[in-house]
């Protein structure tokens, strides 16, 4: 079931085209993240589906009903729709309790229980209810926000970068956390993030966002393997990009012939691999010497001087010990590569 | 007494949001409408000084304005400036620095102590001490009374940056090799400067603005004379003319303050929490440090204290029942609630605007208001009396008329405050509100409302005391047959009734003395931005 459909939406400020023609469709109980730089609209989109702000042309239906089409538009507060911001934007004045309560209607028992419920659905105990928002740690404050927004059981659930205000090592087990009670709850979700890792790990579905526009919608497998275009392909990770002559299915380069996947005229092309799959191996006709490395304890990234060609790849290797500069070592690539027209 | 604190604006003033990441929304007109429509009418005493001037002519006002008595009053205004300023940046800061950064004993109730000489009416501090000393006259009197009045206009930021500053700063300039009197000129000093800047601006604002204080020593400034004037012609050219140079005065002052700020940073720069500064060890001189602070709180608070209490037992019972006292008191808490509503309300606009939409526009918009409240409250009253008498003459010397000119006046205290407030108040937060199901007036008024109304409070506080020291635009302006504390006051020690002016001025400290107080913490809190 298409629970969130965006069709051909369009927003300008101030004479800049913010949003161009962006369409995307989720599905029901499934997690999207919009990813992209800052910069490239996403939050804007986001606001658009939260109904802060209106398209000014094209439409939003959520459920099957339409939010946003033409003059219509339906107001923030008539969508139940969850929103949880960037630092959590947990009213200041109001108590744990009492923000998470703030969209309940009702009164004195029944509010507290489902209080209660939210705190523990976030993993929190019920004794956080009568603390201040100033008194919990950022991570605490993301999952009082994610109560706040879950408290009206909302049929689409929009997180606004919620993880990128947290330091690294809570940002990645607030982000498990989050997603474990998304998932729990059944709430569709749609994620926007700058951190291609944060999205690739958190969602069903990646919509990678470049100067207003989708350029590309798929599993974070697809997008990762099979990035669209090149832009694509180095936003979303590290990318080794090579000059090659493809024939049919194979590509030619520096580090020999390649399959390929994907379609491209015969003739010079850009041949796309990731780090990884480019593995040292004992014996290769593909040999280079080690430029220099950088540490980073379980892996080491590791720039070679290829012997055949002037250029230099950088790749990655648990092996600290076989990347010191001056080494030579044998290489060979593994899997499938990704080829763009010559740009 | 007016405290025109537009200076404070720039020690308050909060960092811009900018909008939806740099894309701003147009402001409503719901809200530019308003705030249009009070920045224009804040212009209203600038305009009729032009007006009036463009009236008179070019010949009749040359005349006015070059002759000897002009001449006179400026020399006086002038020396009076000239004297008063050093005087009470060197007690500002000295006092500031006593009580802030040594081990002087019995600092925290010296630090509050010297903040209360603002609950005294300068005017109240000219009585006492016109009812001890009969003789005093001239300019040096004049500087007496001000310097004990006004000092704390410096005091109060000059402690408020001390005590905010970064003892790291003074580390860092001891292990590059400075003595500790080099790291007070060469680092401490620099820091004070937006905090002595500002205040020197604000004690000559005061001094071109106060009439009642040298009125009574019989000491002769612009605005003195342009009430003499006022009273004996009633709305004549040459009061107009005379308003004509305040104001060159006043507007000379704002320029000479903005430039003097400079441009460099004093804010701290980097992260992390500042340490704790660790007082100077006086040694021997900290009995005369604490004669010296008992000596500046005994001239400026013990002398009216002691001389209101005097006149208190001369005058027995019969004070307390003699005139409309209570009249006067529900007439001034009326005003002074009154004038704190209003003003409040209508710098909501302009402050929501600053916050919520920073422009060019809005930046103009709001720091018009500010030069336009630095205009002596004579100049104020002397519009308003014209502008009703010409063209809405059923209003002239009502209360609306009243209450106009304190929103006049007023308006920084409240919007200075107000900004802060409602910039605490993102709009994440009303959003926040609205995806939970509120409809966005009562998200606004949950949140937004709810989240800047303890600085709305602390504003409307400040507005408060204002109003109940007003004395001139009072005086001029309100219904005849009305009386408020401060105009009561007034007539009372004219007549040298000073027993029975005594309660009227017990009754304006005793309600000035919470503001102060408050203005003492918030000034505490907020300095250093």
């Amino acid at each position: 079931m298409n629970h969130l459909q965006i069709a051909n939406v369009a927003k300008t400020f101030h004479r800049t085209e913010v949003l161009t023609d962006v369409s995307l469709t989720v599905h029901a109980e499934t997690t999207t993240a919009i990813v992209g730089p800052s910069g490239s609209g996403k939050t804007t989109l986001l606001r658009l589906i939260a109904g802060f702000t209106a398209p000014d042309a094209g439409s939003i239906s959520i459920g099957g009903t339409p939010m946003a089409d033409g003059g219509r538009l339906v107001p923030a507060h008539r969508r139940n729709v969850g929103y949880v911001a960037q630092d959590g934007a947990l009213f200041p004045h109001l108590s744990v309790g009492r923000n998470i309560a703030f969209g309940l209607t009702g009164h004195g028992k029944t509010v507290q229980k489902r209080v209660d419920e939210l705190l523990e659905m976030v993993s929190l105990e019920p004794s956080y209810s009568k603390r201040q928002p100033h008194e919990l740690s950022g991570g605490q404050q993301q999952r009082v926000a994610l109560a706040r927004a879950l408290a009206k059981e909302p049929q689409l659930m929009l997180l606004d970068e919620p993880f990128s205000s947290l330091d690294a090592g809570l940002r990645v087990a607030t982000r498990k956390a989050v997603a474990a009670t998304l998932r729990r709850a059944g709430v569709t979700t749609v994620l926007v993030t700058h951190d291609q890792g944060e999205a690739l790990s958190f969602a069903d579905q990646v919509a990678v966002m470049r100067a207003g526009r989708l350029t590309q919608t798929g599993s974070p497998f697809v997008v990762y393997t099979r990035p669209a275009d090149r832009q694509t392909a180095e936003f979303l990770g590290d990318a080794v990009i090579l000059d090659a002559e493809l024939h049919g299915t194979v590509a030619t380069c520096c580090l020999g012939a390649i399959p390929v996947k994907g379609r491209a005229e015969d003739g010079p092309v850009q041949l796309m691999l990731r780090p990884e799959q480019i593995r040292v191996v004992d014996e290769s006709p593909v040999r280079g010497t080690v430029v220099d490395s950088d540490y980073f304890g379980p892996e080491t990234t590791v720039r070679i001087q290829l012997h055949a060609e002037p250029e230099t790849i950088t790749i990655r290797h648990w092996n600290a010990l076989l990347a010191r500069p001056g080494e030579e070592l044998c290489l060979r690539v593994v899997g499938e590569a990704v080829v763009f027209p010559e740009s | 007494m007016p405290i025109t604190d537009h200076r404070a604006a720039r020690l308050l003033r909060v960092p811009e949001r900018p909008g939806e990441k740099g894309k701003r929304s147009a402001p409503p007109a719901a809200v530019l409408v308003p705030a249009v429509l009070v920045t224009l009418t804040a212009l209203i005493p600038l305009g009729f000084v032009i007006t009036m001037t463009v009236a008179t002519g070019w010949e009749d006002a040359t005349y006015l304005i070059f002759r000897p008595r002009v001449g006179e009053l400026a020399i006086n205004t002038v020396s009076l400036i000239a004297l008063t300023v050093p005087l009470t940046v060197l007690i500002g800061i000295g006092t500031a620095w006593l009580v802030e950064r040594t081990n002087v004993p019995g600092a925290r109730a010296w630090a509050l102590l010297l903040a209360a000489p603002l609950a005294v009416p300068a005017y109240v501090n000219s009585y006492a001490w016109i009812s001890t000393i009969p003789t005093l006259a001239g300019v040096w009197s004049g500087v007496l009374i001000s310097v004990l009045s006004y000092f704390p206009l410096v005091y109060i930021p000059a402690a408020a940056t001390l005590r905010r500053l970064d003892p790291a700063l003074e580390h860092s300039a001891a292990s590059l090799g400075l003595g500790p009197w080099s790291v007070f000129f060469r680092v401490v000093v620099p820091q004070l400067r937006l905090a002595v800047v500002g205040g020197a601006l604000l004690v000559s604002l005061h001094l071109l603005a106060e009439y009642g204080a040298f009125s009574m020593i019989r000491f002769s400034t612009f605005t003195t004379a342009i009430m003499g004037q006022y009273q004996s012609t009633f709305n004549g050219a040459a009061a107009n003319m005379l308003a004509g140079v305040l104001v060159l005065f006043c507007l000379f002052l704002l320029l000479t303050e903005s430039r003097g700020r400079g441009t460099a940073h004093y804010a701290r720069l980097g992260s992390g929490v500042a340490a704790a500064p660790v007082p100077a060890r006086l040694g021997r001189w900290r009995l005369p440090a604490v004669g010296a602070l008992a000596a500046v709180i005994a001239l400026a608070l013990g002398v009216p204290l002691v001389n209101i209490a005097r006149w208190l037992i001369a005058g027995g019972a019969e004070v307390w029942t003699a005139g409309p006292l209570a009249g006067a008191l529900v007439q001034t808490l009326g005003y002074g609630f009154a004038g704190a509503a209003v003003t409040t309300v209508l710098a909501f606009p302009v402050a929501w605007l600053a916050v919520r939409h920073p422009s060019r526009f809005t930046r103009i918009l709001e720091g018009t208001n500010y030069v336009a409240s630095s205009m002596p409250g004579i100049v104020v009253a002397l519009a308003l009396v014209t502008v009703t008498i010409s063209f809405v003459q059923p209003i002239y010397q009502s209360t609306a008329v009243v209450v106009a000119a304190y929103v006049l006046l007023f308006l920084p205290r409240a919007l200075i405050p107000l900004r802060a407030g409602i910039a605490q108040a993102p709009p994440a937060l009303e959003e926040a509100a609205r995806a939970l199901g509120k409809a966005p007036p009562t998200a606004f008024l949950k949140v937004t409302l709810r989240l800047c109304a303890p600085a709305a409070a602390g504003g409307a506080a400040l507005v408060f005391l204002g109003v109940v020291n007003e004395l001139t635009a009072t005086l001029l302006l309100s219904p005849s047959g009305t009386w408020t504390l401060a105009t009561r006051f007034w007539s009372l020690s004219g007549e040298i009734d000073y027993a029975g002016a005594a309660p009227y001025a017990l009754l304006m400290v005793l309600l000035s003395l919470p503001v102060t107080y408050l203005l003492y913490t918030q000034s505490q809190k907020a300095a250093g931005r």
